[in-house]
């Protein structure tokens, strides 16, 4: 193990914005997309399903 | 071969009776490429060093431009329909178009550039490497457009989706235009660049036209 | 077996469904075990500290977002050769993807560049280059979204995909010349020759992290199309009353 400390696994070494700055905004795109993806899932079978129900009336 | 000419006969005659929106792309050139020192300041040295850079981005803004007209007013009154039908191979008549486009919206663009040399103060010798890069560039401009153009065709938008897809591959004709007279001005050797812009040129050459009639057969579907 | 069964849709289908959890769990664990690797294993970087430990996302990142867009570009040829509608659905579903891992190798390297380079951006040919990466992906998403035709937009974006895939070497080569040409070689941090065997390591768990999950979403997206587009099936039209019902089902 070589952090002594949880702080000082936060800092890294000083340039902890830069390091968790990249992993932060990265997984919360990453998450964003699978947000979007279940979404848009969602949304779509909810319009295929009004579009079978109007094509057969 | 006919069809070839008689497409370049008959697209250039139109574009000679619309003259009025040559004129535009070619005045756009020009007013873009003289805005510049208004923004960064009129030193004779620094406008030596951007002016190559300027009057390429320039000419490549001008020639964007121009791309939308290149098939629309075919499109829509029915001509490229016809064409499609015709028997010859597609390849033929898009490339006599495209050719008639660079010949009307490119080739000016090139021989007007000598004078924004001037306003840049360039050595004559730069002037004549920055037209010879031209000269062998903006077919590469009118024939990546042209695919761009065919893509976006009769689209809602069409000429920003055109910019967008367009521009960033235009970027190496960019690099190696305006570093032709960069090389030029440090004394280096201008043969690798010329070559590699015309080796692109001949490539776009070959390649360009299939993608392009590809793509009009498309949007007539 | 034949594998061209599976270049159906229907079939490809239920295929997709059964494999997206099993690549999102193997994504979910590469990732773990690479973070760890990356922060807990690996020693720190002599030159550069701990600032280096962005590198199992941004190379990651950058690895993918070049390799989707060669397999958007192999499946639009495939689908322009063959005609197989299949590919185009792949196509697709694969751009926004591509165009995310795109945008964070853009964001670490900025990110990692001021601590080492001392500035946010410089016009290096790699950052350059993968700017414009971000750019193809720009225009092969705005095209194929804006066109109304399903079949017009998925030939077009085939076309995009083929003429960005044959300029992409273009791009990388005329990018690095200049780069070289205007600043020197000044920014090559590569300390390739003596990269500690455990970061390496953790490079390559990340990468294969990467690589699942970009199967698994790119899975999951396909199915929604897959479905949106062959609706008028039997096959299809069967799936979406099953799963409406469920879903009606569920709200009661």
């Amino acid at each position: 193990m070589q952090w002594q400390s949880f702080s000082e696994f936060i800092a890294m070494g000083g340039r902890g914005f830069f390091v968790w700055g990249s992993y932060g905004v990265s997984f919360l795109l990453i998450a964003a997309e699978l947000w979007l993806l279940h979404q848009r899932r969602k949304q779509s079978l909810q319009r295929l399903c009004q579009l079978q129900q109007i094509e057969k009336d | 071969m006919n069809t070839f000419f008689s497409v370049l006969h008959r697209d250039i005659l139109l574009a000679w009776r619309a003259r009025a929106d040559l004129l535009v792309a070619l005045s756009f050139f020009v007013i873009v490429a003289s805005l510049f020192p208004f923004g960064i300041g009129s030193e004779a040295e620094q406008l030596r060093t951007i002016g190559p850079g300027v009057v390429w981005v320039a000419a490549l803004l001008a020639s964007l431009l121009a791309l939308p007209r290149l098939f629309a007013q075919d499109f829509d009154n029915g001509v490229l329909e016809q064409l499609l039908l015709s028997p010859e191979p597609s390849v033929i008549w898009v490339s006599a178009k495209i050719l008639a486009h660079w010949l009307t919206t490119g080739l000016p663009l090139v021989l007007i550039a000598p004078l924004l040399g001037l306003m840049y103060r360039l050595e004559p010798g730069a002037t004549q490497v920055l037209v010879a890069s031209l000269m062998l560039g903006t077919p590469i401009l009118s024939l990546l457009g042209a695919i761009g153009a065919a893509l976006t065709l009769g689209l809602r938008g069409a000429s920003s989706l055109l910019a967008l897809l367009v521009l960033p591959l235009c970027v190496p004709v960019l690099v190696f235009g305006a570093g032709a007279v960069d090389a030029w001005a440090g004394g280096m050797s201008i043969t690798p660049h010329l070559s590699l812009l015309g080796g692109a040129s001949l490539a776009a050459l070959a390649l360009a036209p299939f993608a392009c009639a590809a793509a009009l057969r498309l949007a007539c579907e | 077996m034949n594998i061209f069964r599976f270049s159906s849709p229907q079939t490809f289908y239920p295929l997709a469904g059964k494999l997206v959890p099993v690549f999102a769990t193997l994504a979910a664990l590469c990732c773990a075990a690479g973070l760890y690797i990356g922060f807990f294993v690996a020693p720190v970087d002599a030159v550069q500290g701990e600032v280096y430990r962005v590198i199992y996302i941004h190379v990651a990142a950058a690895w993918m977002s070049m390799f989707i867009y060669l397999v958007m570009a192999f499946w639009s040829a495939i689908g322009l050769g063959l005609g197989t509608r299949l590919s185009f659905y792949v196509t697709q579903a694969l751009a926004p993807t591509g165009a995310l891992f795109c945008f964070i190798a853009l964001w670490s390297g900025a990110l990692w560049g001021r601590p080492t380079w001392g500035a946010y951006w410089v016009w290096d040919a790699r950052l350059t280059s993968q700017l414009l990466l971000l750019f193809l992906y720009f225009g092969f998403i705005a095209l194929t979204r804006s066109i109304e035709d399903p079949r017009r937009a998925d030939k077009a974006g085939a076309i995009v995909a083929l003429v960005g895939a044959v300029n992409v070497p273009i791009i990388y080569f005329s990018v690095k010349w200049w780069s070289t040409l205007h600043q020197g070689a000044s920014v090559g941090a590569g300390s390739s020759a003596s990269v500690a065997a455990s970061i390496k390591l953790g490079m390559l768990v990340m990468a294969f992290a990467a690589w699942f999950y970009s199967l698994a979403v790119t899975f999951a997206r396909t199915r929604s199309i897959i479905l949106e587009r062959e609706r008028h099936t039997d096959w299809a039209a069967a799936e979406i009353a099953r799963l409406g019902s469920r879903n009606n089902r569920e709200d009661r």
